[in-house]
Formats: structure tokens, sequence, C-alpha cells
């Protein structure tokens, strides 16, 4: 059914619309004003201020492999990630362990490790499946490259990100 | 005013006169037929009849102009273009204007007035001045009556596209 | 005709024509500031200091932009409508007095004794710019904005020329300068504070001076097609326009004849309402060449001031609908133009007795 919206009566004075806009310019000649006096709330200036230092302890920027207090990377490249990853970002090339090693029991390592950052949706689920906590969302999320090659964080770069995690999980020790 | 300058302002004239004619375009043909009122109205100016090419740029060039592109960009174009030329036709307008410059040239060659040069004008002349005292003055009541005359054409216009289709 | 005249020319038509080119430039930058002002931003600050060198920037982007020429398009046309924009913005200066004198030399470039109408004159060939842009473009929106265009500048050039009637009617000249030196005789026509400024007359005179300004500044805003009116390129509705199917340097063409609409039209109306470049206390050029540069300094104020309004008065109207400007323009500014004509030809006789 249609519904007729009853339209407000206007006397000569509101017709006119001339108080209306007389109001609307003081409004807008108020916003300037305080603009210019600086008593406005302004945005941040992005590049000179940044959130960094108050951003929560949750937040999920851009996904870092971590290595342990030996130096040894903490992926063991079980791709459960690479599984779980809903838009597919991650790529993981496994490779062997030599047996002189000293972490031979650990059988495999990540060869390649990339996560496509332009894939990425920073959802958080790799770090949640890993069972080895060597897959971190860091607090980086100025993430910027000229090319899509650009913008695949390879292993090298993922550690960097990362750095030395001191986890809880420690079962790859030599005394274990 | 050079000689130079009133060859080329003529010459801007004719030839976009005649581009009117010969456009296929009618937008183009519009166009042309503004650029010639600036030559004309430039014409004027060095006669020193700055009101009369000004008020020939404001109201034709600028005013009627308009409108008439108004109204041409409504219409289709294509079928214009599309139209065979009528060759006939073309040639008997040919002939009417070849006829026309004729008379005129026999005119005013037998026009005692157009053969003998006219002194400049004086200094400086207010022409505006001088076209509102003879309108106001000497030609009061042809001026009213022409005022009354468009005011009755004004009125007819509005009545006849205000009335409702039936 | 001597030499001095041909170099002073000269020299005037390069000097304004910089000034000008400048103020526009910077016009774009004040629009950005002020736009981002009003809604409680901060605009562009990055390019320079307080983002001052931003048009140059603009400049350059423009200019390094992809040229872009649709094939549908009348090729002929399109390239000639940015041109046809521009100009006659920028010519209709060349009437308008923009100082007192400055070393003798009066800072106007042709002093025609047809002046007002001479700014009509070129001020509605600008119409074509657009009309033509949007018909070349062979476009639906670009052609819907040059139909809008032809339609609301004939309403609104109507009340444009009666507006201005009563100040003729006062001055008794249709020139440009004499408009100046009657407002520097007998006060600006809005506000009349020179000479025998108690007389009630004046004052009387003064209300239809404020109804003709008004009349006139809103035609200024229908004939530069500036919001509220700005219905040929209205954003919203056309997507801007006649000019979607620009690119590169044409569009800053449009952009810019846009912009020098803008600034001609508050260098009429500070010519014709505000007293020109007479500021009270402040002495002509013929008192030394520094009153002669502090009197154009004076006029530029003006049309800086006038600019702002422009754009405070375009951040916070909305746009009107077709009809309603047209219906504003035919039935409302024209009538108040034409009784207004009558209001100061009725009073007009008693001031001269006093």
């Amino acid at each position: 059914m249609a519904i007729t919206v009853p339209r407000p009566k206007l006397n000569w004075r509101e017709r006119s619309y001339l108080p209306a806009i007389v109001a609307g310019l003081a409004i807008t000649f108020k916003h300037f004003k305080n603009m210019l006096l600086g008593r406005t709330k302004v945005t941040m200036q992005y590049p000179e201020q940044k959130w960094d230092s108050s951003l929560p302890d949750h937040y999920r920027g851009a996904p870092a492999l971590v290595q342990d207090e030996d130096g040894r990377v903490r992926c063991v490249a079980c791709q459960l990630c690479e599984f779980i990853c809903p838009p597919r970002a991650i790529k993981i090339i496994p490779g062997e362990i030599p047996s002189a090693d000293r972490f031979a029991k650990v059988e495999k390592y990540p060869e390649a490790f990339d996560i496509d950052m332009i894939r990425c949706i920073f959802c958080g689920m790799c770090e949640e499946v890993c069972p080895e906590q060597a897959i971190f969302l860091r607090k980086d999320y100025a993430i910027t490259g000229f090319t899509r090659a650009d913008m695949v964080h390879h292993k090298e770069k993922l550690l960097e990100i990362g750095g030395v995690m001191h986890g809880v999980v420690l079962k790859w020790n030599e005394k274990k | 005013m050079s000689p130079f300058l009133f060859w080329v302002f003529a010459l801007m004239t004719l030839i976009f006169g005649a581009a009117v004619v010969v456009n296929r375009n009618p937008v183009a043909s519009a166009l042309s037929l503004v650029v010639s009122f600036l030559g004309l109205a430039a014409l004027f100016m060095s006669l020193d009849a700055f009101f009369v090419g000004i008020i020939q740029v404001l109201v034709y060039a600028g005013a009627v102009m308009v409108l008439f592109l108004f109204i041409i960009m409504l219409l289709n174009l294509q079928a214009e273009e599309r139209r065979r030329i009528n060759w006939l036709a073309a040639a008997g307008g040919i002939g009417v204007a070849v006829i026309l410059l004729v008379q005129i040239c026999f005119v005013i060659g037998d026009f005692q007035a157009a053969q003998q040069t006219f002194p400049p004008l004086a200094g400086s002349t207010d022409d505006v001045w001088n076209i509102g005292a003879l309108l106001f003055r000497n030609y009061n009541l042809p001026f009213q009556i022409v005022g009354v005359l468009v005011l009755v054409a004004t009125v007819g216009v509005v009545l006849l596209s205000k009335r409702e289709p039936r | 005709m001597d030499f001095a005249f041909v170099v002073t020319s000269l020299l005037k038509i390069v000097g304004i024509l910089v000034v000008i080119l400048t103020m526009v430039s910077y016009a774009v930058y004040a629009e950005r500031r002020v736009s981002a002002f009003i809604q409680d931003r901060l605009g562009p600050n990055r390019v320079g200091p307080a983002g001052l060198f931003q048009p140059i920037a603009d400049m350059f982007k423009l200019l390094l932009k992809e040229d872009f020429t649709p094939r549908s398009a009348n090729t002929f046309y399109y390239w000639l409508a940015p041109c046809l924009a521009v100009m006659p913005a920028i010519i209709t200066i060349a009437v308008v007095p923009f100082g007192s004198t400055l070393f003798g030399v009066p800072m106007v470039i042709a002093d025609v004794n047809v002046g007002i109408l001479f700014v009509f004159a070129i001020a509605s060939l600008g119409v074509y710019g657009i009309v033509i842009g949007g018909w070349a473009s062979n476009s639906k929106y670009p052609f819907l904005g040059g139909i809008r265009s032809s339609a609301q500048m004939l309403s609104y050039e109507l009340s444009l020329g009666l507006a201005v009637i009563p100040v003729f009617l006062l001055v008794g000249n249709l020139r440009l300068t004499s408009v100046v030196r009657y407002q520097i005789e007998h006060g600006w026509f809005i506000a009349p504070f020179v000479g025998d400024w108690t007389n009630p007359w004046k004052w009387l005179l003064a209300i239809p001076m404020i109804i003709s300004f008004l009349v006139f500044m809103i035609a200024i805003f229908a004939e530069t097609n500036r919001l509220p009116f700005d219905l040929p390129e209205a954003e919203q509705e056309l997507a801007g326009g006649y000019n979607i199917e620009y690119s590169s340097m044409k569009f800053a063409l449009y952009f810019l004849g846009e912009y020098a609409a803008m600034i001609t039209g508050s260098a009429v109306i500070v010519t014709l309402f505000l007293g020109g470049w007479h500021f009270p206390g402040i002495p002509d050029g013929s008192h030394g060449w520094i009153f002669g540069l502090i009197n154009i300094a004076v006029f530029f104020a003006k049309v800086a001031a006038l600019i702002f309004i422009f754009m405070w008065v375009r951040w916070t109207l909305p746009r009107f609908r077709y009809d309603q400007l047209m219906r504003l323009g035919w039935l409302f500014f024209f009538e108040i133009a034409l009784v207004n004509i009558f209001l100061v030809a009725a009073i007009l006789p008693y001031t001269s007795r006093l």
C-alpha cells in the first residue's frame, strides 16, 4: 500500500529558505573558524604519527616465522598452515634435515616458505593451527611493494619480521 | 582601424557565413554562424559602433545561438547528415544569391551617398548615449509601440505554450 | 597609437594574466583547504609548507596524464571546447579596472564605453565551451550537462543584466571606470560611507542596491556553474557532467576556465558594488606609486574575499533541482530585479535634489 508522506506546511519565512540558508552558513563558518583556531580535533598525520605504541596485544598484523633460542627455525614444514589458510596465501616446500645435523630428529624443515601478502587476510588461522608455535601474527601493518613479486614474503623476510621467540613448547631439545 | 583588419574580419564573416550553408552537420553550421556574428561585430566596432557590435555578440552570439544549439542538439542529427543533396535546389539558391549580389552592386553604384567618403567621427562619441537619446527623445513613440508589440508576442507565446493538451 | 601605449598595454596584459593564472591555481588550493576546514579535515598540507606548492604538483600531475580522446567523439570540437571554456573567462577581465593609476598609467586594459555590456557579451560566450564539450564527447552524461548548461545560462543572463541596471541608472554611463569613480565620490553602492553619508536618501538608495547586489551575485553563481547551481557538472547525478570524457590538460583547461570565471565574476561584482579598488582613507595612484600598488592590492583582496564567499556557499548549500533552478531564475530573480529598477528610478529624483 502506498503511504503518502504528509508534507509539513511551511510559513512564509520558512518558505523563503533564507533563515535556513543563513543558519547553514553560520554552522559551516563556525567549523571553519574552529579549524583555523586549532580547536578542532583532526585525524592523525599518518607517516609522522603512528598508532604503533598503542596497538593492542591481540593485534593481527603480518604473519611471521620465529626461531627458537638455538637459532633453529621452529617450523617443521608440517604444512598445516598451508592447508588451513583460507585465501591459500602460504606455500611451503619441505626439505629434509640431514642426519648429521644437531636437530636431525626433527626430520623436516621448510626449504621455502612464501606468504603472498596480497592474498593474506590476516585471519590468524595459521597461528592458531601451528603445533610448533612457529608462525605468529606480528604488529607490522605497512606492507608495501612496487610489484606483485615484491609482495610475496619469502622465508628470510618472514624470519626477519619474526625474530627469536622463547616459546613454551621445547620438544626438540637434545634432552628429550 | 587598418584596412588589413577590415579584410580579416570581412573575410571571416563571409567564409563562415558560407560555412553555415555548406556544413552538413547542423551543430557545425550553428557554430559557424556564431563565428560569422563575431566577425560582423568586429566590423561594427571598426566603425566605432561599439554598442551595436557588443549587442550583436550579446544577443545573437550569446543568447539566440545558444537557444538554437539547445534545439539542434535535441534533434536527430544523423538523419540530416545522411540526406542527399538536391542539386537543383542548390543551383537555384546560388542563382538567387548571385542575382542579389548583382542587384546590390548596381544599387550601390548608382546611389550618390554611397560614393562619397564620410569624414571620420569626432574624437570620442559616446554611441551608447547617442542611441539612448535618439530612441527616447526623437523616436519615443515608435519605440514604445515596438515594446508593446514585443510584450504582446511574449504573452501570446506564454498562452500558447501553457495550453493544456486535450 | 603611440609606442608608450602599446608597451604599457602589453605589460598590463601580461601582468594581469600572470596574476589571474596564479590566482586560479591558488583558488583551487584554497577551495580544497576551505572545504577541508569546513568539514573538519586538514586538506592538502604535504607539498611544501602548509601544502602551498600543491598547485605545482597538481599541474605536473595533469600535464603528465594520458591525453585520451574517445573514439566516438567529434575530434575537432572535442579539442576546441576546452579552449572555448577558458577564453571568455580571461578576456572579461580586460575591461575591469583593477587599480587606480601606476606611474600615471590607468590600471585597466581597455576602458571601453560599453564596459558592462562587453562583460555580459563575453561571459555569455562562455557557455559554448560547456555545450560543445558536452555534445562533442558523444556520451550521455556530458550531453545532459551541456543541455542543462545552455538552458541555465539563458535563464540567469536575464536577471544578471537587469540587476545591474540600477547601478547604471545612478552612474549614467556604462564605463566601469565611471562606476568606480562614482563610488569614490558617493560611497560604495551597498555601503555609502563616503561623502555626505548622513544623507538619509542615500541610505534609502542602498536598500535596492543591496537587493541588486544579491541578485547579481546569485546570477554570477549560476553563470559560473558554482554550487548551488552546478547542474551541468552535478557529480552525484551526471558523474561530472560535461567534462567526464576529458582527461589530462583538456580537463585542466575546463577546471581553469571555471575558476577563472569565478575570479572575473568576483572582480565584476567588486567593481560594480563594492567600490572597485577604492578603500576609504587610501588615496589613489596620483599621490605616489606606492598608493597605486596599494589600490591594486585592495582590489585583489576584495576579490579574494568574494572568492572565499563563493567557496563558503559551495560547501554549505545543497544543489537545486533543475525545475527549482528554472523557477527561481524566471519567476523570482527576474521579477525582483525588474521591480528593483522601478524602485531605484522612483527614489532617484529625490536624491539628486539633496
